[in-house]
């Protein structure tokens, strides 16, 4: 066959509760390579799609706040498996869309599989390590367990368009969170290729939603929704930032902003930490001593 | 089914007849011999063969090659290897992935595992297929995370493994039991050489064709089936960094003292006599529930089982009842049935033992209550059984029986259920039934036992440290503290 076979293009959508709309607003914007060629139409999200998205997260969040970390652990490390078969799509995603060496790119689809092991290997351990029984100085069992602050809007960093966004969803997700999270606007194609991961693996739908579009249009009306918890600003760029931290105290949202922002380093606990609440429990013990001595 | 049966007349006994559910024997695969695996590669032993035998038909299963002093020494020389080689040199996050590799393949195979454990045991299908293989993957699971996060494990910024470790573990829960001890063994960096038991070495040697499958490197772990002389030579070679040993008090002691001086590490995880304690203000239908899976679960060959009903005097005769009727319901018999509750007795043996220890219990002058099922013709088999009038100086009261035999005692107050709970050289687990969340919670910090189970028994789970007070052994298995058992912390030079 001399004739060289066309290939068949995607169209890119948004990835909200387990599906792919299109943006209700009907809008899109071109993508281009590093060269300027032209890569695809991607959605460009609305307020009223991340209205959705938001409602989509929350309604998965009791769910998968609920199930247990083994499971939520199995369910994560899931996603990793389904990312290694992919691994050639996404080398040809950065070597496209980022122009990174081969080499390179390999190495980012590696390191972003091995992330999320790595977080899926923290679901059940959270509460060992920032959990507690308290030594109260009464007649009273207590003890603290971490748990999910709920629904995370995040902004994935604009400069790392696979393992950026792995670094930052997979820690929102292993603690029971649920997150809308907004891609890096120039970078798309990685971040609704990972949405075609999370859809094929166990995760239930609405637990991880991504859009694609203008941070700086859908960000804001996310910091100041009523029914989001929590920020990631991780993605916010300098001009955004501070407007985005106010418009979350509407709420008392809780807000990281990183200070780094190596992906290749050793993730660490700062993003694990970041939604988490903690919770004490009290209940009277009817004895005081290890001997016993009566009133159980 | 042409018809449906028409509703019972009320107050005419019901018919309910279970159809045969048999799992299929094939599912196992069970091969003529099996050989141990040793450095990376499944080898013949110079020990003699041993031949692992179907409790329920004492029918031959497999030939098992078996260890010499010799392969001992060549399996502690290979995990040394193993671990001054490239299992010390991969990074911590590698060693994880192997371990998920690991929790993959035991999920994968499970419902071979779970036939060639029941074959090989004795125990219940339901149950190796319910409990014992999904815990094992499970707690290659729950490991695999904590291997690139020994620094959160309590232990100081950088703990170190301990080195090569010999493992020895029982016949009760094979795969289990090897899960428990080589999962934490690895997660923290160490190598292993695992000695399982005489009477089940079977599903250990799978777990090894799925070590293999998983591509861990050469010599990391070695398993060498055998009887209690390799076991020996295992706990005394000089090789050996760390002991990890699961099975009764009496071989427990023997390994503590033959280790006195040498400096290694151990952990023992040793028989128990738990009592399992019913208050009146308990529901009692749940609690009779408990005190039969306390009792009857695995035939009894539990360490931590329920082997001392304490119950309240007002309501000890009203709990007897329920038990008895709840006990001749249980059915016994055909391991491999899907319906069976109490499957056969692992061993001629221990079904001895059992015999023996219950004539104990008519001689001291206990009331044995017997359940009415029927016993196959063939099989080691031994039928739930229930002493009543028990006190506290009966051998049924003090010594583990390790078999489906329950003793009952009575107590009017809580300090007299906490002295007679606490009124023994054990102190592996323990039940407490109450609806007051007060006494719940006052009675387990009374209880001198390593597991307090509420409203609830038997329950295990890789995350919940498991392991003994006193005489039931030291050191525990799962959560931050079973991996603290293989890991040295960097503390110092007091420590």
């Amino acid at each position: 066959m001399s004739q060289q076979r066309l290939p068949v293009a995607k169209t890119y959508k948004l990835f909200v509760g387990g599906a792919f709309p299109r943006s209700e607003s009907g809008r899109t914007y071109p993508v281009r390579g590093p060269g300027g060629e032209f890569l695809a139409n991607v959605a460009r999200a609305s307020r009223k799609d991340a209205r959705d998205a938001v409602v989509a997260a929350r309604k998965a969040f009791r769910g998968w706040a609920g199930t247990t970390a083994y499971n939520r652990g199995q369910v994560v490390y899931r996603i990793a498996e389904m990312l290694e078969g992919r691994r050639a799509q996404f080398v040809d995603l950065l070597v496209t869309g980022d122009g990174a060496d081969p080499a390179a790119a390999g190495a980012a689809v590696d390191a972003a599989v091995d992330r999320i092991v790595h977080f899926a290997g923290w679901t059940d351990k959270l509460a060992a390590v920032w959990g507690s029984a308290n030594p109260v100085a009464g007649p009273y069992f207590s003890f603290s367990v971490p748990e999910p602050t709920g629904v995370v809007a995040a902004l994935a960093p604009p400069d790392d368009a696979l393992l950026g966004l792995v670094s930052v969803v997979a820690p929102i997700i292993a603690s029971g969170n649920t997150v809308v999270v907004l891609a890096a606007p120039d970078h798309p194609l990685p971040a609704i290729a990972l949405a075609e991961v999370l859809a094929t693996s166990d995760l239930p739908g609405g637990v991880v939603n991504i859009l694609t579009g203008d941070p700086a249009e859908i960000a804001p009306h996310l910091a100041a929704h009523g029914d989001v918890d929590a920020l990631d600003l991780t993605g916010a760029g300098a001009e955004l930032r501070a407007d985005l931290e106010r418009a979350a105290a509407g709420t008392v949202k809780r807000v990281h902003v990183p200070t780094g922002s190596d992906w290749t380093a050793p993730p660490g606990t700062a993003r694990l930490r970041a939604f988490l609440e903690v919770k004490t429990v009290w209940h009277p013990t009817g004895a005081v001593s290890l001997t016993g001595g009566g009133g159980y | 089914m042409t018809a449906i049966a028409p509703h019972p007349t009320p107050g005419s006994a019901l018919e309910w007849d279970y159809a045969p559910a048999p799992e299929s024997a094939a599912i196992g695969r069970i091969r003529d011999r099996y050989r141990m695996y040793l450095d990376g590669d499944f080898v013949d032993g110079q020990g003699d063969d041993l031949t692992s035998v179907n409790p329920a038909t004492e029918e031959p299963l497999a030939t098992v090659s078996t260890a010499s002093a010799a392969d001992v020494d060549r399996a502690v020389t290979a995990a040394r290897r193993a671990y001054e080689g490239p299992w010390s040199a991969m990074p911590a996050a590698e060693r994880g992935k192997y371990l998920f590799r690991i929790a993959r393949g035991i999920a994968e195979r499970a419902r071979e595992l779970a036939v060639v454990e029941t074959l090989d045991n004795g125990k219940p299908i339901k149950e190796s297929r319910d409990v014992d293989v999904p815990t094992a993957s499970a707690h290659f699971f729950y490991h695999a995370g904590w291997a690139d996060k020994l620094a959160h494990a309590g232990l100081g910024p950088a703990p170190r493994p301990l080195g090569v470790v010999g493992q020895v573990i029982p016949w009760n829960f094979p795969l289990l039991m090897a899960a428990w001890k080589i999962a934490p063994a690895l997660a923290a960096g160490n190598t292993v050489v695992l000695k399982p038991a005489e009477t089940t070495p079977l599903t250990a040697l799978v777990l090894a064709e799925i070590l293999a499958d998983a591509g861990l490197p050469d010599g990391v772990v070695n398993i060498l089936p055998g009887a209690g002389d390799v076991g020996q030579a295992l706990v005394r070679h000089p090789g050996i960094d760390k002991v990890a040993f699961t099975g009764s008090t009496e071989v427990g002691r023997q390994i503590q003292s033959a280790l006195a001086g040498t400096g290694r590490a151990l952990t023992l995880e040793l028989g128990g006599k738990a009592a399992n304690i019913v208050f009146d203000d308990a529901p009692l239908d749940q609690a009779v529930e408990g005190i039969v899976n306390g009792i009857f679960f695995n035939q009894g060959h539990v360490c931590c089982a329920g082997s001392r009903l304490l119950v309240q005097e007002s309501v000890a005769d009203e709990v007897l009842d329920k038990l008895r009727l709840r006990i001749s319901t249980l059915r016994l018999g055909d391991p491999m049935d899907k319906n069976t509750d109490v499957g056969a007795v692992n061993s001629a043996e221990q079904l001895q033992r059992i015999t023996e220890l219950s004539a104990t219990g008519d001689l001291e002058g206990a009331q044995r209550w017997t359940s009415p099922c029927p016993l196959p013709d063939r099989g080691y088999f031994f039928p739930p059984t229930v002493f009543s009038g028990v006190t506290q100086s009966m051998r049924i009261a003090r010594d583990e029986i390790f078999g489906p035999v329950l003793s009952v005692l009575t107590f009017r107050t809580p300090d007299e259920a906490v002295a007679k709970a606490n009124n023994t050289p054990y102190g592996l687990s323990a039940g407490v039934w109450t609806e007051k969340g007060s006494r719940i919670l006052g009675m387990a910090s009374a209880l001198r036992a390593g597991v307090v189970w509420a409203n609830t028994f038997n329950r295990f789970d890789p995350t919940a440290a498991f392991g003994g007070y006193r005489e039931s052994g030291f050191g525990r298995e799962g959560g931050r503290a079973g991996l603290a058992a293989y890991l040295r912390s960097d503390e110092g030079a007091q420590a």
